[in-house]
């Protein structure tokens, strides 16, 4: 259990974007769209979530796709196939609310991308038209292109320096798809708490109902702790078992950002312990 | 000057309760070591002669599970320390534990008939004494086994109930599976309850003498999301599920600025550093801030953990903000008592009502009002009543809510079919039998009673194996 049976490098430079197959058949088994995993990979390590990005129910396998972002990140990182992620704890969230909307637009933002592919694929089995707007920095770390062309009826690309597709942001695209007329009858968004913002933003004046996958800090995933609480129409939501997605216009995001930069210090620290190649070897 | 006493009774030389050795306060008030060091053989060996082996002995009654106390007392006294172990083990699978955790004051100790004259013996100071000198000088021995019935039991949950349960189960010779959602065994033991008032290696020995006797421990599982417990019976073939999921959903005050950073629920800090070892960040993962003015919001043995955790984490001014008064607080007097040596500040009759944060999100203090009490409640305790215009601010970095948890509803809200209470606990026929509404379902512990005590948790978990045994037999 929990052994990584595939490992796959989508960029090198740092932060490093990387993907695991790892086998969790009673996972693989029970896992629906939009529910996410916990792990810690060393007995001194952190609890932190991922989402499960696609899995094979057959083979028993789940896959999770991570930037190199912090210490637990990059320990992560160091791990190679063959080997076992020491704690492993899913599927945990509520699933994606699907039915048939009519047309869905699916935005991922950076490794975003990951997260949102199970739910498009949950729209388009639903018989959704499922229309995706897939955002990088650069061409080179766009991720998931090819699932998501698989799994999508069309798909649009932004990068913020315009290597590839539209040159702006995936704000930029669906402003314009809007304005072209085109019926929208939901919106999913996952990615950068300021990207999911400001897509909310976008889509709040046209009543389009938006779904956004909270991203915040979270310690045990399973309702004890409130570490991941929101504030959501006004009320104290826990991310890990009322989300992870909520409606995107009741969600005060400014919040959750200040809520997400509370251990930056501590973060920087344990980034600098790792990158002098301490960490992951204890 | 006091003048002497004129005539004065002629004594029969008493032994007085004997004291518990322990760290000082300042030197302990900043560091994670246990409070208390534990009595010596010669502390023990005057204490056990403090009782006086009634006939009809009161304190068993104050006991939860009823442990024959006078005649674990009686081979302390004799030394014969193992016999008195074999003697608690007989009804308390956990006595190290519960030796150190249980609030003997309201307990066994509250009806020893030494305490109407004098200080009552200290019962579990002795239960502790002598668990920990079993845990040195015993030898492991397999318990006496049943064969094996074939019938699979799961349990949801390892706190002191799930693992009580286990452990009388199994030894009637059913397979007894332990689903944990964390990847630590020990429930509120492990996550709640500080290094300092609890050793993990205390917990971690108990957990070790279940696994050695069979109990398969399944961490990482939570039960109504990788399994439901409807799943668990009819797909991997379990014949009695036993839920004891405690009460783990924090409450907060709902009060203006709870959101803000710095704010945490009494989990969340205890979990950090306990469960997660903050406290020794970075030399482990996860961390923890090392706040300068905390305040702990309430007045059970959780408010003492934490205000005393964050003091310990380097807090020049630590408080603990109640809204009745000292008396009313329900915490064990022991650990109310600890905290105050160690400095922690107590305002009392106060009451928060919004928390004020800066421009960052972060919290700078609390505003507060004034308390005083009125006309006894349900509770018979007496209200707090809001004084008007008192309010005041408290100047604080963080804040920890302590002020109670309810029943987490992942594993109800997955199991249709289940009754629960207004309040989202599982409903059972009796508390002796832990029966639920659906058959071949049992639940004991938190999750029945809402928040209690180990000794209560771990009895239900007793409880519930002998009916299930029962209800196995009839399978
Ligand atoms: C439900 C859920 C699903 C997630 N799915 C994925 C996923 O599929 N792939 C993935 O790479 N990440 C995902 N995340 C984010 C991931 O958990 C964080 O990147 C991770 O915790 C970082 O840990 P670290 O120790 O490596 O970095 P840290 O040292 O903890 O953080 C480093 C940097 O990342 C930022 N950060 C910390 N926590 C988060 C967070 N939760 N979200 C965004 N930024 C954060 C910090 O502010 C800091 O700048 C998900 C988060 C949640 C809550
Ligand atoms: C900080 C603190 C201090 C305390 N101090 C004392 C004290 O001094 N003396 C005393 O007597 N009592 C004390 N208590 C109370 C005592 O710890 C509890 O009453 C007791 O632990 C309850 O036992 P339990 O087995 O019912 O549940 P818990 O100990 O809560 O264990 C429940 C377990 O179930 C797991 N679980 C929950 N949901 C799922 C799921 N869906 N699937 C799988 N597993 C799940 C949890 O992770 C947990 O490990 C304290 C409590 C706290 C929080
Ligand atoms: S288990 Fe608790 S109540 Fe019972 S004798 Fe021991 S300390 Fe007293
Ligand atoms: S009531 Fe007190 S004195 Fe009597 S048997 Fe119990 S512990 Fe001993
Ligand atoms: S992460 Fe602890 S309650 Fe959500």
């Amino acid at each position: 259990m929990n052994e990584i049976v595939e490992k796959k490098v989508w960029w090198q430079d740092a932060p490093a974007i990387k993907e695991f197959e790892v086998k969790a058949p009673w996972i693989a088994e029970k896992h629906q769209a939009g529910q996410f995993v916990v792990l810690k990979v060393s007995e001194n390590g952190e609890r932190i979530p991922l989402t499960v990005s696609d899995k094979d129910v057959k083979k028993g396998t789940i896959n999770i796709l991570f930037q190199e972002v912090g210490a637990t990140t990059m320990t992560l990182g160091r791990l190679s196939k063959g080997d076992k992620i020491l704690d492993l704890t899913g599927p945990l969230g509520k699933p994606t609310h699907i039915e048939k909307f009519g047309t869905v637009v699916c935005i991922g933002g950076g490794i975003g991308v990951a997260p949102v592919h199970p739910i498009a694929q949950a729209f388009k089995a639903a018989g959704n038209k499922v229309i995706s707007i897939l955002g990088a920095r650069t061409k080179g770390i766009l991720i998931y292109e090819e699932r998501m062309r698989k799994t999508s009826d069309e798909v649009r690309i932004t990068t913020d320096d315009g290597s590839y597709g539209r040159h702006g942001f995936v704000t930029d695209e669906l402003k314009a798809m809007i304005e072209s007329g085109m019926k929208i009858d939901l919106v999913v968004t996952i990615g950068p708490a300021i990207m999911m913002k400001m897509v909310c933003k976008v889509t709040e004046p046209y009543k389009i109902h938006t779904y956004a996958s909270l991203n915040t800090i979270m310690l045990d995933g399973t309702g004890m702790c409130g570490a991941c609480r929101v504030t959501v129409g006004g009320k104290t939501k826990f991310v890990c078992v009322d989300g992870p997605e909520f409606d995107g216009h009741q969600v005060n995001f400014d919040e959750m950002m200040a809520r997400l930069r509370q251990y930056l210090d501590e973060e920087k620290l344990a980034r600098e312990i790792c990158q002098k190649n301490t960490c992951g070897v204890r | 000057m006091a003048e002497e006493k004129k005539e004065k009774k002629p004594k029969i030389p008493k032994i007085p309760r004997q004291p518990m050795p322990e760290q000082d306060p300042h030197e302990r008030a900043r560091n994670f070591n246990e409070v208390t060091c534990g009595f010596t053989g010669e502390l023990s060996d005057n204490e056990a002669l403090r009782c006086i082996q009634c006939k009809k002995p009161l304190c068993i009654d104050g006991c939860p599970v009823s442990i024959n106390i006078p005649a674990f007392i009686k081979k302390v006294a004799e030394g014969d320390i193992l016999g008195a172990a074999k003697v608690i083990k007989e009804s308390n699978l956990l006595p190290a534990i519960c030796g150190r955790v249980c609030p003997q004051e309201d307990q066994c100790e509250m009806l020893c008939v030494v305490g109407k004259k004098d200080k009552p013996v200290a019962i579990g100071r002795l239960e502790r004494y002598v668990a920990d000198y079993e845990a040195v000088h015993g030898k492991f021995e397999m318990p006496e086994m049943s064969p094996k019935t074939g019938k699979k039991v799961a349990i949801v949950g390892s706190g002191p109930a799930g693992l009580a349960c286990a452990g009388d189960l199994i030894k009637w010779g059913h397979t007894v599976t332990i689903f944990e959602a964390l990847h630590k065994a020990g429930g509120v033991l492990v996550y709640g309850i500080p290094e300092f008032r609890l050793p993990k290696a205390i917990v971690e020995r108990e957990l070790d003498y279940l696994k050695k006797i069979g109990v398969e421990f399944r961490l990482d599982h939570v039960i109504g999301r990788i399994r439901t417990v409807d799943e668990l019976m009819q797909k991997d073939g379990y014949n009695v599920v036993f839920l004891a999921n405690g009460a783990g959903l924090p409450q907060f005050m709902n009060i203006p600025g709870e959101n803000l950073n710095g704010v945490y629920s009494a989990n969340e800090f205890l979990t950090r550093s306990n469960l997660m070892k903050a406290y020794k960040f970075p030399e482990y993962d996860t961390p923890i801030k090392r706040f300068k003015n905390v305040a702990v919001i309430g007045g059970g043995n959780t408010a003492m953990d934490a205000v005393r955790t964050a003091l310990r984490l380097g807090a020049d001014n630590a408080y603990i903000i109640y809204r009745r008064s000292m008396a009313e607080m329900p915490a064990r007097k022991e650990e109310i008592e600890h905290a105050g040596h160690e400095g922690v500040k107590f305002i009392m009759l106060t009451a928060p009502v919004r928390v004020i944060g800066n421009e960052k999100g972060w919290v700078t203090g609390l505003e507060c009002i004034k308390m005083q009490l009125g006309e006894p409640d349900d509770s018979g305790r007496r209200r707090p009543v809001p004084i008007k215009e008192s309010e005041f601010v408290v100047n604080l970095d963080a804040i920890i809510v302590a002020i109670g948890t309810n029943a987490n509803p992942l594993v109800a809200q997955t199991t249709p079919g289940l009754d629960l209470n207004k309040w989202g606990y599982i409903v059972v026929d009796d508390e002796k039998t832990c029966r639920t509404s659906k058959k071949g379902i049992f639940a004991g512990g938190d999750i029945v009673t809402g928040a209690a005590t180990v000794i209560l948790a771990m009895g239900a978990g007793r409880s519930a194996a002998k009916y299930i045994d029962e209800y196995l037999k009839t399978l």
